[in-house]
């Protein structure tokens, strides 16, 4: 149980507020990505991780002492394009470009570089809890006071291959294929502006469970931190606008800053998720 | 000589992903590499190589020794014609 | 409190566990060879495990059925060998966690069967896609192990086992956890051999790590993982403590690491500071050393920089089990925790002449029964991630 408050900055997601509720919307890369030389290099997936991150970050000013990043998948569409490099060439000629830009870490190190920030970088690559992850190490480094701002997200991209697999693997049964990056300016102390939201805690569990066993699951959870009543964010009510993928609670957090009307009823908020047999809940209060 | 510099150019765009740059913008004897030029690489040197050695049959092996050749556009077309195997 | 080591294991191209790692030091067995587990066009050394998957199947009890990436096998042996030895069992109500890291993931299945799905998308077994992603065999060695509590994947390139074992540390540290079993896999596959081939740092001939003449380095691939406990929780005496841990980054370029060595600097200056220890008291260094030019220029330029001339004991173990990635940080966190247990110091293969520009000199011959305090370790990674760990020999704070 991690029982030191966070409190959110700062959200900046690939989305944005539509009439319906929420849809994707691909940063301006050349806006939060200015330098061209590093900007060429990378593929989609970089870029709309990269842009999201810096978007975060404009115009803060105090040290960032911390960036954690998340990712499911990693960046697919370099991995394939390195594979067919040395496939089609016979091993002759295998593009570096690309077998750079696929590693897990890419996002976290160009935002390393872009914003000159020699501080702690990781990154988290655990289907439905890399995101959960990141979070986590955010929540246990402000806690032991190493750190007092921390910038963490997710990025995942969709591409023809994966859309391909999944669906052959039955995965879009339920959700439509997602894809997106979200980010988030962690602070140990309360920010100015108000109502802030703060994450109170994070649960992750693995297993074969029924509906029923996981809101059981669910339960407890915030029971051991004496709520009796919370709201449940279910699955269904925020992957029906990002659509699937392993790091959607992003999305789903994303949203829960974009919609203080979610926490009128005074409730504590509760975001839960199941990816293959991860499940994750996600504890956020109100300080309105 | 012109035309191997002007393919040379386009080469260089379309693999480094040289963003709202015309081969005209390329001066033939500016720097490729560092912050006066292009601002290439490392990473793009190896870029170099390949095209090299798809293109032009031209085999570098250390990419130590790519660094006079690759220092501008007229340094370059100048060792390929010497160098070519097609 | 103290963060105690009381388990390690590992497999690597010279062994495949601990006691065997410790018989091919004392012998200066190197596990380069040529590339057997796939046919390749790059004819350079590499390190490969001298198992076969159904050989590491067999040794594990394994149904031969399942399909299990090579990288998951070699992450299941080496985590349970180290939850073996440090006594500790799941069902003992302590809160067991497993933070696994990995650069490959199932890469080593996925590469082969990605041809059969290009020729035609609707064909290839669906099951040898499902082990790609990074997570996959950390959920394999956790369901094996029978760890229920908190499991997570890190991958930040070659430093990642050891970013493993700092998070595990600090959510020790902070009672989150009670046990972790920390550090990482990766399988050789053609991906990363390729890889470092399109980098052109890859040597045709055995690494030389710190060596003037070095042209590259030499891929191998293992695993290394070890059992962190609380103090309060241990039930024997532990190897040694992991007192201080820091990761701090280049900020400079993707693949390359600053003349300066600015990161690799402030992660070993960072860790040194949290264990509170001073360079004057380090006793020996398992350096990340490569053999690339660049990593070893700019690392030991950081270690001199550290150290002002007092340079202690330092060397790289890469000769010898080639650079296992995403492992590399968990292995050489073993071969740190055994150097305090039996006064180790490593030798650095293939040295012959030092560096023009400082002429440092490692560890040449191997040596046992050396007094030894407190070890570094270096891993450092693509992204400028670099990561330092400081072991120490356990001194109790109990009462």
């Amino acid at each position: 149980m991690l029982s030191h408050p966070v409190y959110i900055e700062r959200a900046t997601a690939s989305f944005q507020s539509a009439e319906n509720g929420f849809v994707f919307a691909e940063p301006d890369y050349k806006v939060w990505i200015k330098n061209a030389n590093m900007r060429r290099r990378m593929s989609r997936m970089v870029r709309m991780g990269v842009a999201t991150g810096m978007e975060c970050l404009d115009g803060i000013t105090e040290p960032i002492d911390a960036i954690l990043t998340a990712t499911g998948y990693g960046c697919l569409t370099d991995t394939e394009i390195f594979m067919n490099s040395f496939l089609d060439t016979d091993e002759q000629q295998p593009s570096p470009s690309s077998f750079i830009q696929s590693t897990f870490n890419t996002i976290g190190a160009q935002l390393a570089i872009l914003t000159d920030n020699h501080q702690y970088n990781n990154t988290y690559v655990h289907r439905g809890f890399s995101f959960e992850s990141a979070l986590a190490d955010a929540i246990s480094l402000l806690a032991e006071g190493d750190a007092r701002k921390v910038l963490a997200g997710a990025t995942d991209e969709m591409t023809p291959t994966l859309n391909t697999l999944l669906g052959r693997m039955g995965n879009w049964k339920h959700y439509a294929p997602g894809e997106g990056a979200a980010f988030f300016l962690l602070s140990s102390t309360p920010p100015e502006q108000t109502p802030a939201i703060i994450i109170q805690d994070i649960e992750m569990i693995t297993g074969d469970y029924t509906k029923e066993e996981l809101q059981h699951l669910a339960d407890n959870f915030i029971a051991k931190h004496g709520i009796q009543t919370a709201k449940f964010i279910s699955p269904d009510s925020y992957k029906c606008f990002c659509g699937e993928y392993p790091t959607s609670t992003s999305f789903a957090l994303w949203m829960a800053c974009k919609a203080p009307e979610l926490f009128k009823t005074g409730l504590p908020i509760v975001i839960c998720n199941s990816f293959l047999k991860n499940h994750s809940f996600i504890l956020l209060r109100s300080t309105l | 000589m012109t035309a191997l510099k002007q393919e040379l150019k386009e080469a260089l765009i379309d693999t480094l992903h040289l963003e709202d740059i015309t081969p005209e913008e390329i001066e033939d004897a500016a720097p490729l590499f560092g912050d006066e030029g292009l601002g290439l690489d490392s990473i793009d040197a190896l870029e170099i190589i390949l095209i090299l050695e798809r293109n032009y049959g031209i085999r570098i092996e250390k990419p130590s020794e790519g660094k006079e050749i690759f220092y501008s556009i007229q340094t370059l077309a100048d060792y390929i014609s010497e160098h070519r195997k097609k | 409190m103290n963060v105690c080591i009381t388990g390690i294991g590992c497999i690597s191209g010279i062994g495949n566990d601990v006691e065997a790692h410790l018989q091919a030091f004392r012998q200066g067995k190197s596990g380069l060879g040529k590339v057997t587990l796939f046919p390749t066009n790059h004819h350079v050394p590499v390190s490969e495990v001298k198992l076969s998957n159904e050989g590491l199947k067999e040794r594990l009890g394994l149904p031969s059925s399942k399909v299990y990436s090579r990288t998951s096998l070699l992450g299941l042996s080496a985590a349970h060998e180290a939850l073996k030895d440090s006594g500790v069992t799941i069902n003992s109500g302590l809160r067991i966690g497993l933070i696994s890291s990995t650069s490959t993931g199932g890469m080593d299945v996925s590469e082969n069967h990605y041809p059969t799905f290009r020729e035609n998308p609707t064909k290839g077994h669906l099951r040898y896609f499902a082990t790609h992603d990074a997570g996959d065999s950390t959920e394999k060695i956790a369901d094996h192990l029978g760890i229920t509590g908190m499991r997570t994947t890190i991958s930040t390139a070659c430093s990642s086992a050891a970013n493993s074992l700092l998070l595990a540390a600090r959510l020790i540290r902070q009672g989150i956890l009670d046990v972790a079993i920390a550090g990482g896999t990766d399988a050789l596959c053609k991906f990363t051999l390729n890889g470092f081939a399109s980098l052109m740092i890859l040597d045709n001939e055995p690494c030389r790590p710190f060596d003037n003449t070095r042209a590259g380095l030499n891929l191998g691939e293992g695993a290394g993982y070890v059992v962190l406990q609380s103090e309060a929780t241990i039930k024997r005496k532990p190897y040694a403590t992991l007192s201080g841990y820091a990761n701090a980054n280049d900020a400079y370029h993707q693949t390359a690491s600053s003349a300066e060595g600015t990161g690799a600097f402030l992660a070993m200056k960072a860790a040194l500071c949290r264990a509170g220890v001073s360079p004057s008291q380090v006793d020996y260094i398992n350096g990340h050393g490569t053999g690339t030019p660049n990593n070893d220029a700019s690392e030991s330029t950081a270690i001199n920089r550290l150290f002002e001339g007092n340079i202690p004991p330092f060397s790289s173990t890469k000769a010898f089990t080639g650079h296992t990635l995403g492992a590399a940080g968990g292995i050489e966190a073993v071969f740190s925790v055994l150097s305090i247990e039996y006064g180790i110091l490593y030798p650095n293969l293939n040295f012959s002449t030092p560096m023009e520009e400082n002429g440092m000199i490692p560890v040449l011959t191997y040596k046992e029964g050396e007094q030894i305090e407190n070890v570094l370790s270096n891993s450092f990674g693509f992204g400028g991630n670099n990561t330092s760990l400081l072991f120490q020999r356990y001194k109790s704070t109990l009462c």
